[in-house]
């Protein structure tokens, strides 16, 4: 913030009759250097994001792969997917059915024990480490290699599971389970959205619960009262963040789904069937349009979490306005 | 009675939780460790004696490659990103927090928008450069564009550091007569420190975690990274090599867990602050 005040009155400009010269040098001479300390960033954006970005479109409309010339084919890896593969529509039913469920019990966890700890006055400082440490881990190959064999038939959640009477045949090589693997290791890496509940939840003075409870508002009341308006900046953050990383799961998806979707292509993540059609089966034109479609798709749900934040979200410095 | 219990109440859930989360880490460890006919028919965490050769197998590496290199080849692209984040991302960083230059507004918020692009937009015509460029099976499109700040995710985080910094110091050094890259190397790059190790630390975690573009850019078996070694065992249905590929999967985690246990503060305030995920 003070970095706004310093720079606005910015004296060069406006102050011509009486301009002190020493001050209008810094500001020329700053083009230079700028463009200097901007330039691996500027190339970097120029060749590796918005040509990339520009090629891809292009190649979505052709048929291309990677040895021969792009073949213009107009719409029809587009129409092609939209109509006649019903592989695309099932990968698209499975990250749909991931985010759904996986992104509100992940946030869900992570708030509920970024309150707990709240409470607690002593061992914060460990709990959130502690907490925290799945979500480094949690990408990992060895990691999903892990859940692969728990999950497996014979693995030992597999066996608890059947101690307790659930379906215990392996998560792994169930059609309508396998993908609630992937689910769990997910969930499992609440630790870095609940250290960022947890920061939003000191910020909140603690006199705002005082005040309410000599009101006499009990606890269920300030949660709702309180809590849930004063973190509901946090809350969206997370939120989006989480949905927009949840579309591009891959490496659990790759290894749970034993590299190929299955078993019947119940794990077949879209960014596992991109990677497929683009790298395995070199239609590189049909994956390019998957990126596309992933992109506007990821673009669309961005634009409307932020319209409808306006209702939800609550921003306490603007309510003098 | 009643106070002690609300007071002792939130630990016994927090360690309960805290045991759950860590069963899968515990699992790896005992399982790394047990014998071959134990690991499915025996449902007892530990193991009934140490089977130390699962290790002694797994440094046998993969494909005739030792997991010393493995190991080796996943610590160059880790370390050569890390210089490559840290370089270009504190330079952008330094022209965004501290110069004046004309579309400065405009270019920042563009910096920001790439921070939720999926990165599969790019990805195949990448490919197709350091195809044309003769790098594919090299380690050069893993590395090369970290020294093109692409992960703008590092930038804002060191511009928003930068932005707290005092300035007199910077000033009083520009009146001294130093230049813009003076300053920039000797002021602003020092006091930038906890925001470069911040940096530095989760290129490497996620460097070293990396999968998707290793499997793409790497075919050659000692190019491997230990993490593309790993990945042979995925299609693998048989549960006869569990052994050894768990005590390698603890080899490849063993230097997440080192830079947690050391650099935790970090981390945690990391993301606390900028909403860095791992």
């Amino acid at each position: 913030m003070s970095t706004a005040q310093r720079t606005a009155p910015a004296g060069a400009d406006r102050t011509k009759h009486r301009k002190p010269p020493a001050r209008r040098r810094p500001h020329r001479d700053q083009r230079w250097p700028a463009s200097v300390f901007l330039s691996p960033w500027l190339i970097g954006v120029v060749a590796l994001t918005l040509v990339p970005m520009a090629v891809s479109l292009y190649l979505s409309f052709t048929d291309y792969d990677l040895f021969s010339a792009p073949r213009w084919v107009g719409l029809r890896n587009y129409t092609d997917m939209l109509t006649e593969d019903p592989r695309f529509w099932r990968s698209v039913g499975t990250t749909v059915l991931y985010v759904v469920v996986a992104v509100p019990l992940k946030l869900g966890l992570a708030l509920g024990v970024a309150m707990l700890l709240r409470s607690l006055v002593r061992g914060r400082a460990f709990y959130r480490s502690a907490f925290y440490a799945p979500s480094l881990l949690g990408a990992s190959m060895s990691i999903a290699l892990v859940w692969r064999a728990l999950f497996n038939d014979g693995g030992s959640v597999t066996a608890v599971l059947d101690a307790v009477g659930l379906p215990a045949d392996g998560w792994i090589g169930d059609p309508d389970l396998a993908v609630y693997v992937v689910v769990l290791l997910t969930v499992w890496q609440f630790g870095a959205p609940m250290v960022i509940f947890l920061a939003g939840l000191q910020q909140i003075p603690s006199t705002l619960y005082e005040a309410a409870a000599i009101d006499g508002a009990g606890r269920w009341r300030q949660f709702v009262s309180i809590t849930v308006p004063m973190l509901s900046p946090v809350v969206f953050f997370n939120l989006v963040l989480e949905i927009i990383n949840s579309f591009q799961v891959f490496t659990p998806a790759f290894v749970i789904s034993g590299g190929n979707g299955g078993p019947a292509d119940s794990t077949l993540f879209y960014t596992l069937y991109l990677y497929e059609r683009g790298f395995t089966a070199s239609h590189m034109g049909y994956a390019a349009a998957m990126a596309w479609l992933l992109l506007l798709a990821v673009g669309a749900l961005t634009l409307i979490l932020f319209r409808t934040a306006r209702s939800w979200v609550f921003y306490a410095d603007e309510e003098g306005r | 009675m009643n106070i002690a219990l609300k007071r002792w109440l939130p630990h016994m859930v927090a360690i309960a939780c805290l045991l759950v989360l860590l069963y899968p880490l515990v699992w790896l460890l005992a399982t790394s460790l047990k014998p071959a006919d134990e690991v499915l028919t025996s449902l007892d965490l530990w193991p009934s004696s140490l089977e130390w050769s699962n290790y002694t197998t797994a440094l046998d590496g993969v494909s005739g490659v030792s997991v010393a290199r493995l190991l080796g080849n996943s610590l160059l692209v880790a370390v050569g990103s890390v210089v490559g984040n840290v370089l270009s991302c504190s330079l952008a960083a330094y022209a965004f927090a501290r110069l004046r230059f004309r579309m400065r507004g405009v270019l920042f918020g563009f910096m920001v928008a790439t921070l939720m692009l999926p990165h599969h937009v790019v990805l195949i015509p990448q490919y197709i450069i350091f195809n044309q460029l003769g790098m594919v099976d090299s380690y050069w499109p893993l590395i090369l564009p970290k020294f093109l700040a692409t992960e703008a995710f590092f930038v804002f985080l060191i511009v928003q550091f930068m932005r707290g910094l005092p300035r007199e110091l910077e000033e009083s050094a520009r009146i001294d007569g130093c230049g813009p890259f003076r300053v920039y190397w000797s002021i602003t790059l020092p006091l930038t420190r906890p925001a470069l190790i911040t940096t530095a630390i989760f290129t490497f975690i996620w460097t070293w975690n990396d999968f998707f573009t290793q499997m793409i850019y790497l075919f050659s078996p000692e190019r491997f990274t230990i993490t593309l070694a790993l990945r042979s065992f995925v299609d693998q249905s048989s549960t006869s090599a569990y052994g050894p590929m768990f005590a390698m999967s603890v080899i490849s985690v063993l230097p997440i867990l080192l830079f947690f246990l050391v650099f935790q503060r970090y981390l945690v305030q990391g993301v606390a602050t900028t909403g860095l995920r791992a």
